[in-house]
């Protein structure tokens, strides 16, 4: 009797407990809750912690000029350890638990396609700040972008191969776990070899692969002018240090995928240095809005922001700017003026959302001089 | 021609690798019988000692007397961690069933797995260039120093833990309980002493591979044991578990095997041609390449 009467006595605490917390989670009239899911850990970590970051500043600049419709913005971010499963998870427990009205999420296509049929049929509007695979706005008209896509990407890199690495015969090194990558290959083989170039060998591997010998040493047998790698920063930056170690001396070049602070990390210093990759904006941009921005960031933060950061700044603002103009928080009303967004002046450009709900945005073209990223040229659509 | 040689050093670095974990697993089931599924996560933890070593050490530059150093301080600490693990988790089961530790090998496993994630943190490391890598061209082929250096260590290892077994009292004593525990503690061998030796071998190989493999793949992170680990496995069942120099053949078969089906054949199969060959193994000969019914085993 007396071991029951101390289950049960705990059971209670446990229960009362779980209302307590439960009820401090309720939804306060005086705010509008905006999700978030990003890779805060994982192997593309930097990838979250940028992204999480630059909304995190948006949040405090809208917060500091009175907020949206009288309340102010409360972001609830969620960390899915950057893998498609956990993301399904958080997700669910953003639109479900959390009650959030929209949801910013995530840099990783892969990711961001698991994420965005759970938002759709919750009809929750989602907008990705980097995702850049075609595929991830085509789940349905809630899901938006305010990053170019990767047609666009593998054509500036076509032509910034042929007309200014004055190359016509690559070879390719793709990571085939990875939508992000496999897509940009697909489109960079079309474009590049109706360009008049040339693949001499593709070659793949699978994301999380610590040894790359074996491929690289195939494409060494085939001579190539260089190797255009769309992957992750975590792999590019072993993936180049055995590239020089086996003795390939051509240069690299690849996608906004390798854009973090991570990607010249030890060796890979060397191994990358004059390799090129184009990506979303560049730090070295004079534009005011630009520099203001990093210097915000780096009062914040003590370090240089990366383009993922500044386009998680521009979603988060683009959705704060259609939920004003929406006049409240119905998933449908947000969605609508999501997709009127016509020339917003966001920091990574003039941002236009088209017909099939993504931006269209110039790219750039960084180089890696010394560990640190270049501006080479602006590539427009 | 040049591209075949690149290939074999490749596969060579990669399977001497291979062959040092396997070592480990292999000296474990010959005295205890079980399958120390743990082993991987000594490696990973060989990488990030070496990580922290070098680190307090100061050791941002090529230096190869440091090198020396992190690798020593490496194979002690794994060592010890080996030792407190069979102490903890083994040694209070020593008399229950032998499914009973295996599953105990795979929880501590997990625990190492997790444990390294909220310590080291879940994002890969870079680790440091302690050793110059130089590139130079045989017959074509541009072999890294690095390759050399890890196939030459392996070497060096695998003959040291020859000679200990062959050749030292410690040496006898693990060879005798191997072969018979029970008729073994009867002629006086202190057995706790013996299984205590075996998990210091063992762990201190693993970890010498966490380094060597960190020197020649510099990214680590708390999960980077469990391939490897899994593969030395099968490498230690393609030699005939519990034998020595089987498991040092079956690691550089299976190093061998992979980088050939990557360069040659496709990257998809990498890591499904090794489980392919464990269960061909285990239905054409159980016994592995060199494992014989009554074979002494080490």
């Amino acid at each position: 009797m007396n071991k029951f009467l101390k289950i049960s006595t705990l059971l209670c605490i446990i229960f009362s407990s779980a209302f307590i917390f439960n009820a401090c989670n309720k939804t306060n009239d005086n705010e509008i809750l905006i999700g978030e899911y990003a890779s805060l850990t994982g192997s593309e970590a930097t990838f979250g912690q940028s992204s999480h970051n630059g909304l995190e500043l948006a949040v405090e600049e809208i917060n500091s000029t009175g907020g949206i419709l009288g309340k102010q913005v409360k972001l609830i971010t969620e960390d899915n350890q950057g893998k498609p499963s956990e993301t399904q998870t958080v997700v669910q427990k953003l639109i479900n638990r959390d009650k959030v009205v929209a949801i910013i999420g995530e840099v990783a296509s892969s990711r961001s396609k698991a994420g965005a049929p759970i938002c759709q049929a919750a009809k929750i509007p989602m907008i990705t700040p980097a995702s850049t695979n075609p595929e991830v706005t085509t789940i349905g008209d809630y899901i938006f972008r305010v990053c170019f896509i990767d047609p666009f990407q593998a054509t500036v890199m076509s032509k910034f191969a042929i007309n200014s690495m004055k190359v016509t015969k690559v070879a390719l090194l793709v990571d085939q776990k990875n939508a992000y990558s496999t897509g940009l290959a697909d489109n960079f083989k079309q474009i590049f070899t109706g360009m008049g170039g040339e693949i001499l060998d593709e070659q793949k591997y699978s994301a999380g692969d610590k040894d790359f010998k074996a491929q690289l040493t195939s494409i060494k047998a085939k001579n190539p002018e260089a190797i255009f790698i769309p992957g992750y920063y975590t792999d590019v930056n072993l993936i180049s240090i055995q590239a020089r170690e086996i003795g390939l001396t051509c240069p690299l070049f690849g996608s906004d995928g390798w854009e973090s602070e991570k990607l010249t990390e030890g060796k890979a210093k060397d191994a990358l240095e004059g390799s090129f990759f184009s990506t979303h904006v560049s730090t070295d941009d004079p534009s005011p809005k630009i520099q203001e921005y990093i210097k915000k960031y780096k009062a914040k933060y003590n370090k240089e922001p990366d383009a993922m950061s500044f386009l998680a700044y521009d979603a988060g603002m683009i959705l704060f700017d259609a939920i004003k103009k929406a006049g409240n928080t119905e998933g449908v009303n947000i969605k609508n003026e999501l997709a009127k967004t016509k020339d917003y002046p966001g920091i990574t450009g003039v941002i236009t959302i088209n017909e099939d709900r993504n931006a269209i945005k110039p790219a750039v073209v960084l180089e890696v001089k010394d560990g640190k990223f270049v501006y080479k040229e602006t590539i427009a659509p | 021609m040049s591209e075949f040689i690149q290939q074999l050093i490749n596969g060579l670095s990669l399977g001497s690798i291979y062959a040092l974990i396997a070592l480990g697993y292999t000296m474990v089931y010959g005295i205890l019988k079980f399958i120390n599924f743990a082993h991987g996560e000594i490696f990973m933890l060989g990488a990030f000692c070496g990580l922290y070593t070098a680190k307090a050490l100061g050791v941002d530059a090529p230096d190869i007397p440091m090198a020396l150093v992190i690798l020593l301080i490496t194979m002690i600490v794994t060592a010890v961690i080996g030792v407190t693990i069979e102490k903890l988790a083994y040694k209070p089961l020593r008399n229950s069933s032998k499914l009973t530790v295996l599953i105990t090998a795979i929880g501590v496993s997990l625990f190492l797995q997790y444990l390294g994630q909220l310590i080291f943190g879940a994002a890969p490391q870079s680790f440091p260039t302690i050793i110059e890598n130089v590139s130079f061209d045989i017959a074509g082929a541009t072999i890294g120093s690095n390759q050399i250096v890890v196939i030459i260590s392996a070497i060096l290892l695998m003959l040291a833990l020859r000679f200990i077994v062959m050749n030292t009292k410690m040496g006898t004593a693990i060879r005798a309980v191997s072969n018979n525990l029970t008729a073994a503690s009867l002629m006086g061998i202190n057995i706790n002493n013996v299984i205590s030796f075996t998990f210091i071998i063992g762990s201190s190989l693993a970890g010498a591979a966490g380094i060597l493999y960190s020197i020649n793949y510099p990214s680590i992170d708390p999960l980077m044991g469990l391939l490897p680990g899994l593969k030395a496995f099968i490498a230690a069942v393609l030699g005939g578990i519990g034998n020595f120099p089987g498991a040092a053949v079956g690691g550089i078969i299976i190093g061998l095997v992979e980088t050939f089906t990557v360069g040659y054949f496709s990257p998809t199969y990498r890591d499904a041609i090794a489980f392919a060959i464990l269960i061909i193994i285990l239905l054409v000969k159980p016994t592995g390449l060199f494992g014989k019914k009554d074979i002494e085993k080490v």
